[in-house]
C-alpha cells in the first residue's frame, strides 16, 4: 500500500480508491503535546488543500490540509478521548480520517517516503 | 499542516539583525531545548514537552531562564519621587528589599508595560518585559529628571526557580547574612550562590512559591548547572511558563494588557497603590481615577471552556448572539485538563458563573466566567509556616 507525503506534513496511505490520512511524526514532534483534534464530519466532501482538520497543541492550533480531494468515510474516534495518540503514534494508530478519492491523479504531485525524508532534512 | 493560529512566540524585534543570544544559549541547546525567536532572542520553548514541564513545576521545581527581561537600576537624588511620577506606586510603604508590582502607563492611562520594582539600599531595581524593555527604558529616561540615573543591567542574567520544592532545592546552595528562609513572598535580599553575589527575591510568574535570581552573566551557566543538579529541579521552557501563568490568572503583557487597555478594564487595580488612588499624580490618573469610581465598560475575566478545544487570542466572545468581547489569551490547562482563557468582556457580564459562548473557528463552545486564579496560588506569605 503506497504512502505519500505532502510539504505540509500530512501522510496518506492509498489502497485503490480508499485512503487513510494523518500527520507525520516530524509534524507531531514540532507541535508538541496534542490536546485536541477537530476531525471532519464523516460524509463530508474535502478538496485538495482544504483545511479538513485542526490539531490543537498546548501552544497552538494547526490546520491539517486534505492531501487530495474526496469524501470522508470515517474518522478516528479514538482521538476523542486520546488525542495524544497523535504524539505517540502519528503514522499509525494516530491516523485522522479515511476518505474515498475522487481524483487519483492528484496523488502525482506528492512525495514518497524517501522524498519526504530529504525534504524534512532540508528544513 | 501549518501553524495558522500560533500564539505567543512571535513578538520579536528582530527586523534588523535577527534574534540575539542570551548567556545560556549553548546551555539550553546542550540540554535539548527547542529554541524559538522570542522578544528578540533565541529562547527555549520546551525541552521534554510542555505538559510534562508544566506538571513538574507544579509538583517539584522548575528552572526558567528569563534573561531576556530588562533589568534596570534607577538611583540618584530624587529617584523615589521621580519613580512615583512615572508609576502609580507608593514607595513610602516599600521596605528595603521589598518587591512590588506596578504598571507603566501612558498619558491616557493605557498600559505600556507591567513591571516589578524593588527597593535596594541605594536605589531601585526594576524588572520589565523583554519585548518592551527598550521602549520602557527610552520612556523612563525621557521622564526622569536630571540627577536621577538609569542603568540597563545588561551584564546580569535572570533566572526563576518555581514550585513547591523550590525552597528545598535552593536553600542548601545559598549563603549570606540571612538564611533563604528569611524571605517571604515579594521580599528580596543579597546572597552568595556558586561563589558569586546573587540578588534573590521570593517571587515569580507561576502562582507557586519560588524565587527570581539575578546573577552576573559570566557565571550564568555555572549557576544554572548548580541549580539544575538538584534532584527537585528540571529546566522549563517558555511554553510551560505561559501555561503556568495562565492557570495562575496572571496577565501577559501584549496580550491581556496593551496600550489600548486601562488598568481598571484589565482588572489590575492592585498595580495602583492605595495612596496613589487618592493622590493621583501619575500618568493617566485623570482618566483612571474616575474609572475606579464609575467602573470600566469592559473587564478582564477568566473563562473555563467546555470540551477540549482551546480558544486562542482574538477568538470572539458571545452572549447569546451578541458579540461582547474577545479572548486575550487561552490554552489547554495541563493541571485542570481542560481549556481555559482570559478574555475582555462587557463589564456587566464579568460576574462568575455567567454563561457565555465563544466562537472557535465557527464552532460555538460554552464558556463559564470563572474566578482567577484557575489554580490556587501557593505563595509563601509572611507569617505563614
Amino acid at each position: 500500500m503506497p504512502r505519500y507525503f505532502t510539504q505540509d506534513h500530512e501522510w496518506i496511505d492509498v489502497d485503490g480508491s480508499d485512503a487513510t490520512v494523518g500527520i507525520t511524526d516530524y509534524a507531531q514532534s514540532q507541535l508538541g503535546d496534542i490536546t485536541f483534534v477537530e476531525l471532519p464530519a464523516a460524509g463530508s466532501a474535502v478538496a485538495k488543500g482544504d483545511s479538513a482538520s485542526v490539531v490543537d497543541s498546548v501552544k497552538a492550533a494547526s490546520d491539517v490540509y486534505a492531501p487530495v480531494s474526496g469524501t470522508v468515510s470515517e474518522v478516528n474516534a479514538a482521538l476523542e478521548d486520546e488525542p495524544e495518540l497523535v504524539n505517540s503514534s502519528a503514522e499509525s494508530d494516530g491516523w485522522l480520517w479515511r476518505m474515498t478519492l475522487s481524483d487519483a491523479a492528484e496523488l502525482e504531485g506528492l512525495m514518497d517516503e524517501a522524498g519526504y525524508k530529504t525534504y524534512v532534512e532540508g528544513l | 499542516m501549518s501553524d495558522t493560529y500560533k500564539i505567543s512566540p512571535d513578538e520579536t524585534d528582530e527586523a534588523q539583525a535577527g534574534p540575539l543570544t542570551l548567556p545560556l544559549d549553548g546551555w539550553h541547546r546542550a540540554r535539548g531545548g527547542r529554541m524559538v525567536a522570542f522578544a528578540g532572542y533565541w529562547m527555549p520553548v520546551q525541552y521534554e514537552g510542555i505538559i510534562a514541564e508544566h506538571l513538574w513545576t507544579r509538583a517539584h521545581a522548575g528552572f526558567f531562564d528569563v534573561s531576556h527581561m530588562g533589568q534596570i537600576y534607577i538611583a540618584g537624588e530624587g529617584a523615589e519621587a521621580a519613580i512615583e511620577a512615572v508609576l502609580p506606586i507608593d514607595l513610602s510603604t516599600l521596605p528595603l528589599g521589598g518587591v512590588r508590582y506596578s504598571l507603566l502607563l501612558d498619558a491616557n492611562g493605557g498600559i505600556l508595560d507591567d513591571l516589578m520594582v524593588t527597593r535596594w539600599g541605594t536605589g531601585f531595581y526594576l524588572v520589565v518585559n523583554g519585548a518592551t524593555k527598550h521602549d520602557d527604558i527610552a520612556h523612563l529616561r525621557a521622564n526622569l529628571p536630571e540627577g536621577v540615573s538609569l542603568s540597563h543591567l545588561t551584564d546580569s542574567a535572570l533566572f526563576a526557580l518555581q514550585g513547591p520544592e523550590a525552597f528545598a532545592a535552593l536553600a542548601p546552595l545559598v549563603g549570606g547574612e540571612h538564611p533563604l528562609s528569611a524571605l517571604s513572598f515579594m521580599r528580596g535580599a543579597s546572597f552568595t550562590l556558586g561563589g558569586v553575589e546573587a540578588w534573590i527575591s521570593r517571587s515569580g510568574y507561576t502562582g507557586e512559591d519560588g524565587f527570581e535570581i539575578a546573577v552576573p552573566a559570566e557565571s550564568a551557566a555555572a549557576i544554572a548547572d548548580l541549580i539544575c543538579a538538584q534532584p527537585q529541579v528540571k529546566p522549563i521552557g517558555l511554553g510551560a511558563r505561559d501555561s503556568l501563568r495562565l492557570e495562575a490568572g496572571l496577565p501577559l503583557y501584549g496580550h491581556d494588557m496593551t496600550p489600548d487597555i486601562d488598568p481598571v478594564s484589565a482588572d489590575l487595580l492592585f498595580g495602583i497603590n492605595k495612596r496613589r488612588r487618592g493622590d493621583g499624580g501619575f500618568p493617566g490618573a485623570d482618566r483612571i481615577l474616575p474609572l475606579i469610581d464609575t467602573g470600566s465598560v469592559t473587564r478582564r475575566v477568566g473563562l473555563v471552556l467546555e470540551g477540549r478545544m482551546a480558544a486562542r487570542e482574538g477568538t470572539k466572545v458571545l452572549w447569546g448572539e451578541a458579540e461582547v468581547g474577545s479572548v486575550t489569551s487561552g490554552g489547554f490547562s495541563p493541571s485542570l485538563e481542560k481549556p481555559i482563557a482570559m478574555a475582555t468582556v462587557a463589564a456587566e457580564l464579568a460576574r462568575p458563573g455567567t454563561q457565555l459562548t465563544i466562537d472557535v473557528r465557527g464552532r460555538k463552545i460554552a464558556a463559564t466566567v470563572t474566578p482567577m486564579p484557575f489554580v490556587p496560588h501557593r505563595y509563601h506569605r509572611k507569617g505563614a509556616a
